[in-house]
């Protein structure tokens, strides 16, 4: 199963409607609540990411029996130094993102936490794609 | 502890999931940093944040936290409410603030997860 979803950068209202209706599908796949959860908080959070961060972007899915494959592919700015970005507390969001209650630096570390596999590929000008994969059983 | 008495504790108005005040709760998480309730795994406390915003609500559904006080005379928009109806939550209104609020909910009993 295939899904993708659009977001729009700045769209903090609509942030998170695609991890919902992932959530959604993943409840109706019967898939484990305790996975379903790590799915969705690892995706919320990357998709606040685009928004915040990014010039927006787009969020698929791929389901199968195994495992879910989720990337969150943006437009830019991109990131200069990842290893920085990974690390719990660093953070370059605006004083809106942190209105929002994000923007501590603990997105990354934390979507690391909750997936099997990450792979963070990012160029400066062209923009951020974030590969997540959780094992469903 | 019942919804109903925490309600009562607070001195809380509750404006979403009134169905549900017959319903126990043993722990509270306050925190206005979602990144924060994002982070709780699979405990469900009851939410006692200062952050009132569509984002709230968003981040407490991602984590199955279905129960959330807003403190600090924080009003929740129609938006929110209907978000909150949507996902079978439970919203209340309080006008203290975040440290009298969860004093008042140790006091009555209530445990942190942490």
């Amino acid at each position: 199963m295939h899904l993708e979803y659009t977001v729009v950068e700045g769209d903090f209202v609509n942030a998170g409607s695609a991890s919902s209706a992932i959530k959604k599908t993943l409840k109706q796949l019967s898939v484990n609540p305790s996975i379903v959860k790590r799915v969705v908080v690892a995706l919320y959070e990357a998709e606040v990411n685009a928004i915040a961060h990014a010039y927006g972007g787009v969020v698929t899915a791929d389901i199968d029996a195994g495992k879910i494959l989720l990337r969150v592919i943006d437009k830019g700015p991109g990131i200069p130094d990842i290893d920085w970005a990974m690390q719990e507390g660093n953070s370059t969001a605006s004083p809106e993102v942190r209105n929002m209650g994000f923007g501590a630096g603990m997105g990354l570390p934390n979507i690391k936490k909750n997936v099997d596999r990450l792979d963070v590929q990012s160029t400066v000008g062209v923009g951020t794609t974030v590969e997540m994969e959780v094992n469903l059983s | 502890m019942k919804l109903s008495e925490i309600a009562k504790v607070l001195n809380a108005k509750v404006i979403c999931g009134q169905d549900r005040l017959d319903e126990d709760q043993d722990k509270a998480f306050a925190s206005d940093l979602m990144s924060d309730i994002l982070t709780l795994g699979d405990n469900f406390p009851m939410i006692v944040t200062g952050l009132c915003t569509m984002q709230t609500i968003r981040t407490c559904e991602m984590g199955n936290l279905d129960i959330i006080v807003f403190v600090r005379k924080k009003k929740a928009t129609a938006e929110m409410i209907e978000l909150a109806e949507d996902n079978d939550m439970v919203l209340m209104e309080c006008d203290y603030s975040m440290f009298k609020a969860c004093g008042l909910l140790w006091e009555a009993g209530l445990k942190p997860i942490y």
